[in-house]
């Protein structure tokens, strides 16, 4: 029965081919700009660390003193080195780190030295948040308290630097000064670069990881949001009043988290006993999709687009129901003709459907591919997440989910017309 | 034309005709907005920065061995002579932040040094005496400021001295409504006098409220390569490249070994259209949009009205056989069309207003100006009027004979 109806549907399209192609081509280009900025919000808003995004937590605290409080401001985002120091000390995490990007020359052993993006970070960093590496292995915390001359680099750098090779134990040469390569990453990308979002959003790793205390002590500069309070000429001294370092701690279980927060709450109650400040404080720990959240990763203006693209496909569909209509009604004096033989209403609406169903599917297929060009336009956008743009097996099946739905909603109403059709003013008509 | 006769013929046709007015309404709807979000890009885009852009060139240096501050201020004063030398160039400073740049620097600015006392966060330029002729600012109150008044770095972030400072005319309107601002005080890096007002200076980057973007600092402070970029202007804007070429080849002759690359050079134009790639890409995208909706609203018209033609063709012929010219069968689809299109213009009005509340609640968007709404329904009817003239000229040279025939 379905097969006969496929038929029917297929000779019907091939009978007004202008009018089918009219549908095939509204239906495709609705679709095929939904599915583009959909498939840009689904890889902007996705989990960029799904094995431990809820284990990973963002700690902000605001401990400002008395008279840079305001009741009802935000926390803000970084802490200051005093209080990343002391929490980095307690260690109540299963793993915790406090880091910083920044910036550095780095001279070759030939040609010109280069500008590269550094992070100024922990011997935490690593496990925490799944780095691979290549060649090597991360530094110890031992390196950390030593402030040892180490650094592990980006896969990037050591194609350049070093070709490629295997370059643990070589020097890199900072400025006038040395650090020893203890690891090359490994393929890395994270997207978005959820770990610090105030250095552009999206983009690749930076190119050096070192030790936090060993950037200290070479008076090598970060780079990122840097807010101070008070007049300092060292922003990044121990005790200077600035607000620079992300701090992130990694809890593996509910009952942590809780201790954890009962533990900021603890080390906020400590500072105010200790006279830093007589307001109550506050402190904030967010997991890794809740922090992306509430930094407003997906641009706005992704978000705007999505909503024109699924307004446009309403269109689409409002002129798709109406091109149905207008073809099923066309063909009245055969509906009647079918039902005049017996075909019940029911056999009508649901042959009618499947023709409807069969221009969504055509639809989707051309849709599909001007999804793709329409992909190769966002990644040819200058912006800084183009580049991570790309179609999954699961925005490609849910094109056609979304296609065959759209033309069967959208053939509903034409169907029931059409079944309503009375056999015998029909084909007196004709 | 009896606009009674085309109402009862419309009247049996009620799903399709329901059906385009209602694609007619949200077209009109969505290209009204669509068109009203590309004028606020364009206009956000055309934004003036207050300084000579067209005549500006920065190239930045880094040092790779930072030596003693000393030797990088007296590599400072080599620098600027050299490039100073330049045929084409008319004047070089340097500059603590580049306009369209990466990095925004300001301070929390107010009226009072007293603990809790309101402050807004206003972006400051650092420069030497030569940063504002060579940036092409106005002066619309005061003074410039004086060679003594420059001071170092450090003696501005210390906070201890009592620097000068000159704002913009923005500014000086927000602390100081109404008055002239020369010689009120501000405190930024401790207590700082205004000497001067020029016209116009913006934030390098979009930082905090919107107008907050035309707030800005002058200091007069002597900085270092190693603080900012070298600003120069030059005086034919044809020279701009070759400036740019000239002046790393002398900064990479001389000194210490530096980063002197064409990766941090850049003229102020280019970096203008870096800033707002973003926005030309989405007025663009916008473009498509309405574009493609015009395109598929005109199928949809043109579908079903060439359904319509097929469905009367009898009706056709007997009208052409009692004597209807073929130009009263056209003006008859014609005007049919613009009745249907004035209902969906009519309606589309309303959900481009409401369209457009939902959008001010969502996006920083300002209410869409009435102007919008005649471009919108002008648009609409051209677009029903194209569209319909095909069927409507098929229909019109259907024969009088085939009302005498059956089909």
């Amino acid at each position: 029965m379905y097969g006969y109806y496929l038929d029917l549907a297929l000779r019907s399209l091939r009978r007004n081919k202008v009018l089918t192609a009219l549908m095939v081509l509204t239906i495709a280009l609705g679709i095929g700009t939904s599915m583009t900025t959909l498939t840009v919000m689904h890889v902007l808003s996705g989990d960029p660390i799904p094995q431990k995004s809820a284990q990973l937590f963002r700690v902000r605290m605001n401990v400002f003193p008395d008279d840079r409080f305001r009741a009802g401001d935000d926390v803000p985002d970084n802490l200051a080195r005093r209080d990343a120091e002391a929490l980095l000390h307690d260690t109540r995490g299963d793993r915790q780190v406090a880091m910083s990007a920044g910036s550095m020359a780095v001279t070759p052993v030939q040609g010109d030295p280069q500008w590269v993006q550094a992070r100024y970070t922990g011997a935490g960093f690593f496990p925490m948040f799944d780095v691979p590496l290549r060649y090597g292995h991360a530094w110890g915390p031992d390196d950390d308290a030593n402030r040892a001359r180490v650094a592990v680099i980006s896969s990037a750098l050591n194609e350049q630097l070093f070709g490629g090779k295997d370059s643990v134990g070589q020097t890199l040469k900072v400025g006038d000064q040395g650090l020893r390569i203890v690891g090359v990453l490994g393929e890395w990308d994270m997207n978005p670069r959820f770990y610090d979002l105030s250095n552009g959003q999206f983009g690749d790793s930076e190119d050096v990881f070192m030790p936090l205390s060993t950037a200290e002590d070479m008076k090598l500069s970060a780079s990122g949001n840097m807010w101070c309070w008070g007049n300092s000429n060292d922003m990044q001294a121990a005790d200077a009043p600035c607000l620079w370092l992300q701090y992130w701690v990694q809890l593996d279980t509910p009952a942590k988290v809780s201790a954890y927060r009962q533990y900021l709450g603890n080390y906020i109650a400590l500072q105010q006993q200790a006279g830093r400040f007589h307001h109550s404080g506050q402190a904030d720990l967010r997991d890794v999709m809740q922090w992306l959240d509430f930094k407003g990763v997906v641009p706005s203006d992704v978000r705007l687009q999505m909503w024109l693209a699924l307004g446009f496909l309403g269109i689409c569909l409002l002129n798709t129901v109406g091109l149905l209509l207008a073809k099923f009604l066309r063909r009245s004096g055969e509906l009647g003709v079918r039902r005049a033989l017996g075909a019940s209403r029911r056999a009508i609406f649901l042959q009618c459907l499947i023709e409807a169903g069969v221009v969504g599917l055509v639809g989707g297929v051309f849709g599909l591919a001007l999804a793709g060009l329409g992909m190769l336009l966002v990644r040819h956008q200058p912006t800084d997440y183009a580049a991570f743009i790309h179609m999954d097996l699961r925005m490609l099946l849910g094109t056609f989910v979304l296609a065959l739905t759209s033309s069967l909603l959208a053939g509903l109403l034409p169907a029931w017309r059409a079944m309503q059709v009375a056999p015998a003013a029909a084909i007196k008509s004709n | 034309m009896h606009f009674r006769h085309i109402l009862s013929a419309l009247g049996r046709h009620r799903i399709a005709v329901c059906l385009l007015v209602l694609e007619i309404a949200f077209s009109c709807a969505v290209v009204c907005n669509a068109l009203f979000l590309i004028g606020a890009r364009l206009d956000r885009m055309h934004r003036l920065t207050g300084v000579d852009e067209a005549h500006l060139v920065e190239v930045g240096v880094r040092s790779v061995a930072p030596g003693s501050p000393e030797a990088i201020m007296a590599q400072t004063r080599t620098d600027l002579a050299a490039l100073g030398t330049i045929p084409d160039v008319a004047s070089v400073s340097i500059i603590n932040q580049t306009l369209f740049g990466d990095s925004f620097s300001g301070s929390g600015v107010g009226l009072s040094d007293a603990p809790n006392a309101p402050t807004i966060t206003v972006t400051q330029y650092f420069g030497n005496a030569q940063l504002a002729g060579t940036l092409g600012l106005k002066l619309v109150d005061g003074r410039w400021f004086k060679p003594d008044e420059f001071v170092s770095d450090e003696q501005l972030e210390g906070g201890g001295a009592t620097v000068p400072v000159i704002i913009t005319r923005a500014l000086a309107e927000h602390f100081f409504p109404g008055q002239s601002a020369a010689g009120k005080v501000i405190y930024a890096f401790g207590t700082n006098r205004v000497v001067g007002v020029v016209d116009r200076l913006v934030q390098p980057k979009d930082y905090g409220p919107a107008e907050s973007y035309e707030y800005a600092m002058l200091f007069p402070v002597n900085l270092s390569y190693a603080q900012g970029a070298y600003l120069l202007r030059v005086k034919d804007a044809s020279q701009r490249d070759a400036v740019i070429r000239t002046a790393l080849q002398a900064l990479k002759g001389d000194g210490p070994l530096r980063l002197v690359s064409p990766k941090n050079a850049r003229t102020l134009e280019a970096a203008r259209a870096k800033y707002y790639r973003n926005d030309r890409a989405m007025a663009w995208m916008l473009v498509g949009v309405c574009l493609l909706l015009l395109i598929v609203t005109a199928v949809g018209i043109g579908g079903l009205a060439s359904f319509w033609v097929a469905q009367r063709r009898r009706q056709i012929g007997i009208r052409r056989a009692v004597g209807a010219t073929r130009s009263d069968i056209l003006r008859y689809f014609q005007t049919e069309n613009f009745l249907i299109a004035t209902l969906g213009i009519v309606l589309g009005m309303v959900l481009a207003y409401g369209l457009n509340l939902v959008l001010m609640l969502h996006y920083e968007l300002g209410r869409l100006p009435g102007w919008y709404f005649p471009v919108g329904a002008v648009t609409l009817w051209i677009i029903g009027q194209l569209a319909v003239l095909g069927p409507a000229l098929r229909a019109s040279h259907v024969p009088p004979v085939v009302a005498t025939r059956s089909v």
